[in-house]
């Protein structure tokens, strides 16, 4: 059976198969400032729930609008404070950074979990083997309060990747390359479950961008098998495996997708949808007013070390504004004490605190009408960023950063030979 | 529990944004009725004062795709939509709809042979659709026990409160 599968088959003692709608307990839960302020409703209006009685392990997020840009964010933000402290559900404040990025590198998901989120992103936690699927916000509140929630096992389809990635190609055009294949709905009530030779190559941080874009595809789920890079990474970080899934099965797989890496090429999705993908030579005549490095997608240490790479003793194009956010309290330290932080702002970037802001045109980067971004996320639909008569072109950190120097999509592998 | 109402029909990839925008979100922490007025603008404008209570959107594949927002199913039940069928659901959305109680129907001949103003007739316990305006019928498998309790009831925190537990205490799980 498929990973998914043998982890909610060993929750509850007995075999599961895709289909079965199963009542599982949840092992961890979480909202974010966009989904909270209806969990709180659900909890307190029409539940009418008392106080203090939150599972141990529900948490809180304030990252899209972070620090607060308005009045309105401010009161959300201040309403969560509240009812975290009133319901005991753990907080992570304003600066923590992206809770898909928090969960994992606190600790508080581990391989083995069943993890719920109120965000459509929670996939790409399953790069370190946990269950994890997105919900609404009715459903974390039942998880938070009653500690449960009904799911439906997902058909699996397995990814195979082949090969090593060649330089200047990331895991960020594995993922554009697959969504270009498969198209936005083509995963639509299907998990991906990826394996092959190249994983052995990709960190936990390029693995979590393999995850974060299966949602694009549809896809309720994704997940990668703990191996020896995962195991290396928790022994590093002092975590343990939640719970153990002897299984190596390959048996019970609906589909199989090969993907040979070692002859990709940098990519990029043109607006106005993820799936339509294309190499970086058909777009560089696009001219560009931003770039953004950062998100759920893009955000993590080996992203920004990349971009210090191309940008290292190099200008970001006059008239361009290329912003860099950490996904990460933990990955800004990281990166600063690496001098990253430094290369970056001598080439002119400006660093934003750990935030999804410009990522959903929340703040701190918003789009006017017309103007054409190159960003690391994972979402180009028309308005994301901005303005609806603003685009934007998704990429790698390294064909961000090549494109910030160029003031236009380019290519990054000149300057990474 | 049957749902009889005119169709609405939409195409394929109707999103979570074209239900309701983002933009309107931090309307909603003060009340969701404000935002019922912008429900599907930009698919149908003034799409909240043409319909009717049990009206069924028809929609094509991957309804209500995109963002994790409930209040898209949930401002398609306060403007009185009685059930959404389609090809396929996101599946967030359609927990979601679930969650909230709204029906939400898989349907493979409905979604291609039904068109705006059409009568549309759901038994959601036997899981039979019915287009009355052109004589066809497709049947559809029935929702699992717990899953229809949810509905029936109006939603899983609407039972919550009824039945002081959730509906799978004597689960199958
Ligand atoms: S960074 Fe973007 S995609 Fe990720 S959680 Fe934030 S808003 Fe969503």
């Amino acid at each position: 059976m498929a990973l998914i599968n043998a982890i909610v088959s060993k929750a509850l003692g007995k075999p599961v198969s895709p289909g079965d709608i199963v009542v599982v307990d949840i092992d961890a839960v979480y909202a974010q400032d966009g989904t909270a302020p209806l969990v709180i409703d659900v909890v307190e209006k029409e539940l009418g729930l008392k106080k203090k009685i939150a599972i141990d392990k529900a948490y809180f997020f304030i990252d899209h609008s972070s620090p607060a840009p308005h009045v309105a964010a401010a009161t959300v933000h201040k309403e969560m404070r509240r009812f975290a402290k009133e319901y005991g559900v753990k907080l992570f404040d304003v600066g923590y950074g992206i809770s898909h990025q928090v969960v994992v590198e606190e600790g508080l998901v581990r391989p083995g979990m069943i993890a719920v989120g109120a965000d459509s992103h929670t996939p790409t936690i399953g790069a370190i083997g946990v269950y994890a699927t997105g919900v609404g916000s009715t459903d974390a509140a039942i998880a938070m309060m009653f500690g449960k929630l009904w799911l439906k096992i997902p058909e699996t389809v397995k990814v195979i990747l082949y090969g090593s990635l060649p330089v200047g190609v990331m895991s960020k055009d594995i993922a554009l390359y697959l969504v270009g294949e498969v198209k936005t709905d083509g995963m639509l009530g299907k998990a991906a479950e990826f394996r092959g030779s190249t994983l052995k190559e990709l960190s936990i941080d390029s693995r979590m961008t393999l995850t974060n874009m299966c949602t694009e595809m549809s896809a309720e789920s994704a997940i990668i098998p703990v191996d020896d890079v995962a195991r290396r990474w928790l022994v590093e970080r002092g975590y343990e495996i939640f719970r153990n899934i002897n299984w190596n099965d390959e048996e019970g797989y609906v589909d199989e997708i090969p993907v040979e890496v070692s002859k990709l090429e940098p990519l990029v999705a043109a607006p106005p949808d993820v799936d339509n993908v294309k190499s970086v030579d058909e777009v560089s005549n696009n001219e560009v007013d931003q770039v953004f490095i950062g998100s759920c997608t893009n955000g993590r240490l080996e992203d920004i070390e990349v971009a210090a790479r191309i940008l290292h003793n190099k200008r970001v194009k006059e008239g361009v504004r290329c912003i860099v956010a950490p996904a990460s309290r933990r990955i800004y330290v990281e990166v600063l004490n690496r001098g990253y932080i430094d290369i970056l702002i001598e080439a002119g970037c400006v660093i934003a605190p750990p935030t999804c802001g410009p990522c959903v045109g929340a703040h701190m980067g918003l789009l006017a009408a017309g103007e054409i971004a190159v960003a690391t996320t994972n979402r180009n639909f028309p308005g994301r960023m901005g303005h609806r008569e603003s685009k934007v072109y998704l990429a790698s950190p390294a064909v961000a950063a090549a494109s910030a120097i160029e003031g236009r999509v380019a290519d990054p592998r000149k300057y990474l030979s | 529990m049957i749902i009889r109402g005119k169709c609405w029909k939409l195409g394929d990839n109707i999103s979570t944004d074209h239900i309701i925008s983002g933009k309107y979100k931090f309307e909603a922490i003060n009340d969701i009725n404000k935002m019922a007025v912008h429900v599907l603008e930009e698919v149908i404008p003034d799409f909240y004062k043409l319909v009717s209570r049990g009206d069924v959107i028809v929609g094509g594949r991957n309804f209500g795709k995109g963002s994790s927002r409930e209040q898209a199913p949930r401002l398609l039940k306060l403007v009185g939509i009685g059930a959404v069928v389609a090809k396929s659901f996101a599946h967030i959305f359609y927990r979601n709809a679930v969650n909230i109680g709204l029906p939400v129907v898989v349907a493979k001949t409905i979604p291609d042979i039904s068109e705006t103003g059409d009568v549309i007739e759901i038994n959601i316990a036997s899981g039979v659709i019915r287009n009355v305006s052109r004589g066809v019928e497709e049947r559809v498998s029935p929702y699992p026990r717990e899953i229809l309790e949810v509905l029936v009831n109006g939603g899983i925190t609407e039972y919550i409160k009824r039945y002081g537990g959730l509906p799978w205490s004597r689960s199958i799980g």
